[in-house]
C-alpha cells in the first residue's frame, strides 16, 4: 500500500505544475483582456501582401 | 497660367481624407483619391464591408489639431516605450465599439507603413501601438486615427493601471485557494466517507500534507483579510474581516494541534473552501467598469497644450506652462485654460459646462474671460491673467473636500453588524468554556474552538458583496455606472435628491424656442417656417420645431443665409429677418440671459425667439416620482428665469436656488448634510464637482459615456435618468435582500453553534455546514436580485 505515497506525491507535484502554469499565465498578462482575442480570432487572415 | 486656373477649376477632394487632390489623382472604384494610402484605406473599409463609415462622419479641417504631441515632453504620459527607432504608445480611443473597429484598427499597419503594429483592448477601449517615428510622427498617426473616426481621448486620468493590478492578484489567490482546496479534499475524502482505523498512517501523512497545503492559503490567499484585520484594529474599527479572521485562525490552529496530536483529521478543508468561497465574493464585487474614469478633476477636462503667440511664430505649450502675460490663441471649440483678458475684438463664450449658465456669453475686447470656457466662433488671442492652477474655476479643487479621501468603508451594512456580532460569538464561546469546565473540562476546548469555528462569518460576509455586485450589473444594464458595488448600499439611504439644472434636467444637445412679442398671423408663421426650413442652423430647427403643425411652405423671392448671423428673405416685396441682435442692430434686453433669434420685418421688430435648453423627456413623471419618497431642490448657476415653470415640474416643497457658484453648491450640500440628511447630487459640468464630492452619493449625467464628466460615484447616461426613481427603488430592496440573507446565515449559525456548543461538532459536519451555508446564501441573493430586476422591468 506504501505505492500511495507515490500516488498522492505524484498527483501534488502535477496539479502544482498546473497551477505554477496558471500563475505564469496570469503574470503574463493573458487574463489582462479577456474579451478582445475572442473578436480577433475571428477575422479573416488576409492573403499575403502581392509586393512581398 | 491658364494651366492652373484649370487645374483650380476642377479641383477634387479626395474621397477618404478630404484633401484637394493633385493632377495625378488615382482612381479607384469610380472615387478619387490623393494618395495610395487614402486608396489603401478605401479598399480595407469597402472590403471589409465597412463603407458605410464614410456616410456618416464629419470632417475636421484643424489639421494642426494633434501638432503639440511632437514634442516629448507633452506626449510623455502616452508613450510607454521610446527609442530612436520606435515608439509604443498607449492611446483611448473612446470610439471603439464594435469588432469591426477592432478588425480596422489592428490593420492600420496595412495603411501606413511607420505604423507596426495595433493591439487594442475593447474592454478599456484602449490601443497599444507601435511605430516608427522616422515613419510617422506622432501627430500625424493621431490625426490618422481622427480622420477614420477614432478620436484619441488625450487626457489625462489618475490612477490608472491599480485596479488591473489589484484584479490580477486577486485571480492569483483564488488560483492559489483553488489548488489548496481540492488537493485538501481529495486528501479528506477518507474522512468523509468514513474509511479510517486500521490505516493510521496514511490518515497521519494526510493530515500532515493538509497542514503543508493549507500554508499557502493562509500566507497568500487570505492576505487580504489579515491585511484588512489589522488595518481595521489600527484605527479603531471593527470590520468584517475582523471575526474572519480569528475564525481561520481557530481552525488553522485547532487542525493543526487535532492532527500533530493525532486526535482527529482536522478542518483544513473547510479553512481553505471558507478561503475560497470568500475571494470569490470578493471578485464578484471587483468588477468595475474599466473604460470609465469617475476620477477626473478639471485637469483632464482641460487641452493638454495651447497655441502660444512667441516671438518666431505660433508654437504649441502644455498648459502648465502657461505663464502671466502670455498671449493665446485660442480657436473655435477650444477651451480656455486659464482665466484671460480678450485681445480680439469680440466673441461668445460657452460656460454651461462650468457655471451652469444656459446660453452663450458675450465677451468684447479687453474683458476677462474665466477658465473652462468653450470658444464658439473664430480664433480670438488672449492675454494670460492667472496661471492655470490659480484661476476661478481651478481653486475650487483647493477646497478641503478634495484632499480628504471620500470615506465608504465603516458605513458599510457588514462592518456595522460585525462588531455585534463578534461580541455575541466571543461571549457565546466564553460561556460554553466555563459550561463544559464544570461538566467535562477535557472537552472545553474543543467546543470553544468549534464555537468560534462554526460562526465564523463566511456567509455573513458574502451577503453584501453578491448583492451589491448584482445590482452594480443590473444598474450597467440601464447605463447607471456604479464606481464601486459597495456603492449601491449607500444608495438605499438617499432622503434628499439635490438636482442640477443646465446639462442635468435639461439636455444640452437639444434646444428648444419659444416665441416672445407681437402676435403672428398665418402668413408670417409660414414665412418663418419657410426659411428655418431652408436652413439646418439648429436654432433654425428648433425654431422649426416650434410652429410644428401650424407651419406652410411660400414661395420666397429670394434666400440668403448668412453664417453667424442669420437669414434673409425677401416675399410680396417686404423684407424679412430672422437673426441675432447684433445683426439687426437691436439693443438686447438686459435680463434677457438666453440667447434669442430677432424677427424683423423691414424696419420693425415684430419679437423674438427665445432659445434655451429643452428639458429632457419624462423628467416630469420622475420628478413626481421622486417626490414621493425624497424631498428634492434644485440648485442652479443660471439665473431664476424658469423659476416658474419649474415650481410646475417640481413638487411641492421643492426649493431651488438660483445664480449659485461652484463653491456655494458645495456648501449647500454640506449643509443638508449637517441636518442629518443623506444627500445624492446629480449634476453634469465642472461646477457641479465640489458638490458631487461633498454629497453622500453623486452621479454625473452625460449624454456620451466617453465625454468628460467630473469625479463622482456614478455615471448616469442622459436617456436614463427617468429611471432614477426605479434605481433608488432596486437599491432599497436590495437592501432588504441583504437583511434577508442575514437572516439565513444567522439561521446557519444558530444550528451550528448549537451542534458545537453540545460538542457535536464532527469535521465532516463542519465541512457540509460551511460550504452549504455560503452557497445556500449566494443563490438566494442572486435569484431575489434578479427577480427584483425583473419585477421593476430593469
Amino acid at each position: 500500500m506504501s505505492v500511495i505515497y507515490i500516488l498522492i506525491i505524484l498527483s501534488v507535484v502535477v496539479a502544482g505544475t498546473f497551477l505554477g502554469l496558471f500563475i505564469w499565465a496570469n503574470k503574463s498578462g493573458q487574463y489582462d483582456d479577456t474579451t478582445t482575442p475572442s473578436m480577433r480570432m475571428l477575422f479573416d487572415d488576409k492573403k499575403p501582401d502581392a509586393e512581398k | 497660367m491658364i494651366e492652373t486656373l484649370n487645374k483650380v477649376d476642377s479641383i477634387t477632394e479626395c474621397f477618404h481624407c478630404h484633401e484637394p487632390c493633385r493632377a495625378d489623382a488615382i482612381e479607384y472604384d469610380s472615387k478619387k483619391f490623393c494618395c495610395s494610402g487614402c486608396k489603401a484605406v478605401y479598399e480595407l473599409f469597402s472590403e471589409g464591408e465597412l463603407a458605410e463609415f464614410y456616410k456618416n462622419r464629419s470632417f475636421d479641417k484643424q489639421a494642426d489639431k494633434y501638432d503639440f504631441l511632437n514634442d516629448p515632453t507633452l506626449s510623455e504620459p502616452f508613450v510607454s516605450f521610446r527609442s530612436d527607432d520606435y515608439i509604443r504608445l498607449k492611446l483611448k480611443l473612446p470610439a471603439i465599439h464594435c469588432s469591426s473597429c477592432v478588425y480596422v484598427l489592428e490593420n492600420l499597419h496595412k495603411v501606413d507603413k511607420g505604423i507596426k503594429s495595433v493591439t487594442t483592448n475593447f474592454v478599456k477601449k484602449e490601443a497599444d501601438i507601435l511605430i516608427q517615428p522616422d515613419q510617422i510622427s506622432l501627430s500625424n498617426l493621431c490625426q490618422l486615427l481622427d480622420s477614420i473616426g477614432y478620436q484619441p481621448d488625450l487626457s489625462l486620468d489618475s490612477g490608472e493601471g491599480v485596479e488591473t493590478k489589484k484584479m490580477s492578484e486577486l485571480s492569483l489567490q483564488i488560483g492559489v485557494a483553488a489548488f489548496c482546496f481540492g488537493n485538501i479534499m481529495l486528501l479528506s475524502f477518507p474522512e468523509y466517507l468514513g474509511i479510517d482505523g486500521q490505516d493510521g498512517e496514511f490518515i497521519r501523512f494526510f493530515g500532515w500534507l493538509s497542514i503543508v497545503l493549507s500554508i499557502p492559503t493562509m500566507v497568500y490567499a487570505a492576505k487580504p483579510y489579515f491585511v484588512n484585520a489589522f488595518s481595521g484594529l489600527r484605527q479603531g474599527f471593527f470590520n468584517i474581516d475582523i471575526p474572519i479572521v480569528l475564525g481561520i485562525l481557530t481552525l488553522f490552529f485547532r487542525s493543526a494541534y487535532e492532527i500533530v496530536t493525532s486526535i482527529g483529521p482536522g478542518y483544513l478543508d473547510s479553512l481553505s473552501g471558507l478561503v475560497f468561497f470568500l475571494l470569490i465574493g470578493r471578485w464578484f464585487q471587483s468588477k468595475t467598469y474599466q473604460s470609465m474614469s469617475f476620477e477626473r478633476d478639471y485637469k483632464s477636462y482641460f487641452p493638454l497644450s495651447v497655441l502660444k503667440v512667441a516671438e518666431d511664430g505660433e508654437m504649441s505649450i502644455g498648459v502648465n506652462d502657461i505663464k502671466i502675460d502670455d498671449q493665446l490663441i485660442i480657436r473655435n471649440e477650444e477651451i480656455v485654460p486659464t482665466d484671460a483678458v480678450l485681445l480680439s475684438d469680440s466673441t461668445s463664450i460657452d460656460y454651461s459646462f462650468v457655471t451652469g449658465e444656459g446660453a452663450p456669453v458675450m465677451v468684447t475686447k479687453g474683458e476677462l474671460i474665466y477658465a473652462g470656457g468653450r470658444l464658439k466662433g473664430g480664433r480670438i488671442a488672449v492675454r494670460v491673467r492667472k496661471e492655470c492652477s490659480q484661476s476661478y474655476l481651478t481653486s475650487l479643487w483647493n477646497n478641503q473636500v478634495f484632499k480628504e479621501e471620500k470615506l465608504t468603508y465603516a458605513e458599510e451594512l457588514t462592518n456595522r453588524i460585525s462588531k455585534h456580532f463578534t461580541t455575541i460569538i466571543l461571549s457565546i464561546a466564553v460561556l460554553g468554556g466555563v459550561f463544559w469546565y464544570f461538566t467535562a473540562p477535557d472537552k472545553m476546548w474543543q467546543v470553544v474552538a468549534a464555537t468560534l469555528i462554526i460562526a465564523c462569518p463566511c456567509a455573513l460576509a458574502l451577503s453584501a458583496p453578491f448583492t451589491n455586485g448584482n445590482a452594480l450589473r443590473v444598474f450597467g444594464r440601464h447605463g447607471f455606472y456604479l464606481k464601486k458595488a459597495a456603492l449601491a448600499e449607500r444608495l438605499a439611504e438617499i432622503d434628499t435628491v439635490v438636482f442640477d439644472k443646465t446639462g442635468t434636467i435639461t439636455s444640452l444637445k437639444s434646444i428648444e424656442a419659444i416665441y416672445n412679442g407681437a402676435d403672428l398671423d398665418e402668413t408670417s408663421i409660414k414665412i418663418i417656417s419657410t426659411m428655418t426650413k431652408n436652413s439646418t442652423h439648429p436654432l433654425s430647427r428648433a425654431i422649426t420645431a416650434y410652429f410644428k403643425g401650424l407651419d406652410g411652405v411660400v414661395d420666397l423671392d429670394y434666400f440668403e443665409e448668412l453664417s453667424g448671423r442669420g437669414i434673409f428673405a425677401q416675399y410680396m416685396g417686404a423684407d424679412y429677418y430672422l437673426g441675432s441682435s447684433g445683426w439687426l442692430g437691436i439693443k438686447e434686453e438686459d435680463n434677457l440671459n438666453t440667447s434669442a433669434v430677432y424677427f424683423k420685418v423691414d424696419d420693425v421688430v415684430i419679437g423674438h425667439f427665445q432659445i434655451k435648453h429643452a428639458y429632457r423627456k419624462g423628467i416630469n413623471a420622475l420628478l413626481k416620482s421622486l417626490g414621493k419618497e425624497q424631498s428634492l431642490q434644485l440648485i442652479s448657476g443660471d439665473n431664476a428665469n424658469e423659476q416658474e415653470y419649474l415650481e410646475g415640474i417640481f413638487p411641492e416643497g421643492t426649493k431651488f436656488y438660483f445664480n449659485k457658484k461652484p463653491l456655494d453648491k458645495l456648501n449647500l450640500i454640506a449643509e443638508l448634510q449637517e441636518h442629518g440628511n443623506k444627500v445624492m447630487m446629480i449634476g453634469d459640468g465642472l461646477n457641479d464637482a465640489g458638490a458631487l464630492r461633498q454629497s453622500d452619493f453623486g452621479i454625473a449625467i452625460t449624454d456620451d459615456v466617453s465625454n468628460f464628466s467630473p469625479a463622482c460615484d456614478a455615471i448616469l447616461t442622459g436617456n436614463e435618468l427617468n429611471s432614477l426613481d426605479r434605481f433608488l427603488k432596486y437599491a432599497r430592496k436590495s437592501k432588504q435582500v441583504i437583511f434577508g440573507s442575514f437572516a439565513l446565515s444567522f439561521a446557519y449559525n444558530l444550528i451550528g453553534i448549537s451542534l458545537a456548543l453540545s460538542g457535536m461538532l464532527t469535521p465532516i459536519l463542519a465541512a457540509i455546514l460551511m460550504p452549504v451555508s455560503s452557497i445556500s446564501v449566494v443563490l438566494f441573493t442572486t435569484l431575489r436580485g434578479n427577480y427584483l430586476a425583473k419585477k421593476l422591468m430593469l
